[in-house]
């Protein structure tokens, strides 16, 4: 997933997954790489895209980045944690 | 400090946490496994939760509690692994001065966990099938609504 120009800036998001979502792409983290600047929306479309059973999370999922909830047009940064959550169902 | 929990919650644990002679109001919310009539026969729930997110995001929902009500006192667990019909899956208590905000602060934890805190259950039911659970068919934070957190 890493993009093919070195001179293009990118960063590494890692993608963290839970519960229905995990179920759906078999996996509970993904490491993807962006071009920068990038939005928590950016990683979701490329998500969507590239792995496996994702086509099944909404396209406008609910999102965290660094463990705090985020609209989907928040920016990333390399290193950056984005979760992507299923409806909340706690308590 | 963790609110997270794999063992049955000691309600008694919490009240001494809050126990303080300032307060004359003690509120206490337990939210139980159920089995109702809707449920399609749920023998469990199993609850799962983004763990370092969770103890995040509750420590600033406690954190807003003592900027709302001066003086209020909480502690709470949130339990996680397969929880039984009946048992609690999350205990709250919140303590202040006087019972009204008690009852307040109590309220607002328990509606800040619905809505923000990221954990979630899996009904198994006796005809062995397992569901997972979406209260609203839609994600349940709308941050537009919620711009102190965004």
């Amino acid at each position: 997933m890493r993009l093919t120009s070195p001179s293009e800036l990118s960063g590494t998001i890692r993608v963290r997954f839970f519960a229905r979502y995990a179920e759906l792409v078999g996996r509970t983290e993904a490491a993807v790489a962006v071009p920068l600047p990038a939005t928590v929306g950016d990683v979701v479309q490329r998500v969507r895209a590239q792995l496996p059973g994702a086509r099944d999370i909404p396209e406008r999922p609910l999102a965290a980045v660094n463990l705090r909830h985020v609209k989907l047009d928040a920016s990333v940064r390399d290193g950056d944690e984005v979760a992507l959550l299923p409806p909340i169902a706690g308590g | 400090m963790t609110y997270l929990t794999r063992s049955p919650i000691s309600l008694d644990a919490l009240l001494a946490e809050v126990a303080s002679p300032e307060c004359g109001g003690t509120c206490v919310f337990l939210g139980t496994v159920r089995s109702g009539p809707e449920e399609h026969g749920v023998t469990a729930i199993e609850y799962s939760a983004y763990e370092e997110m969770v103890e995040e995001e509750l420590g600033r929902i406690v954190a807003e509690l003592g900027e709302r009500w001066s003086g209020a006192r909480v502690s709470l667990r949130h339990r996680l692994g397969v929880i039984g019909v009946g048992e609690a899956s999350i205990a709250i208590v919140a303590a202040a001065g006087h019972r009204a905000q008690a009852f307040e602060a109590c309220r607002y934890v328990i509606e800040e966990v619905k809505r923000r805190v990221p954990v979630w259950k899996r009904e198994l039911r006796a005809d062995g099938t397992a569901v997972w659970v979406d209260p609203s068919g839609r994600p349940s934070v709308r941050l537009s609504d919620r711009p102190t957190h965004v």
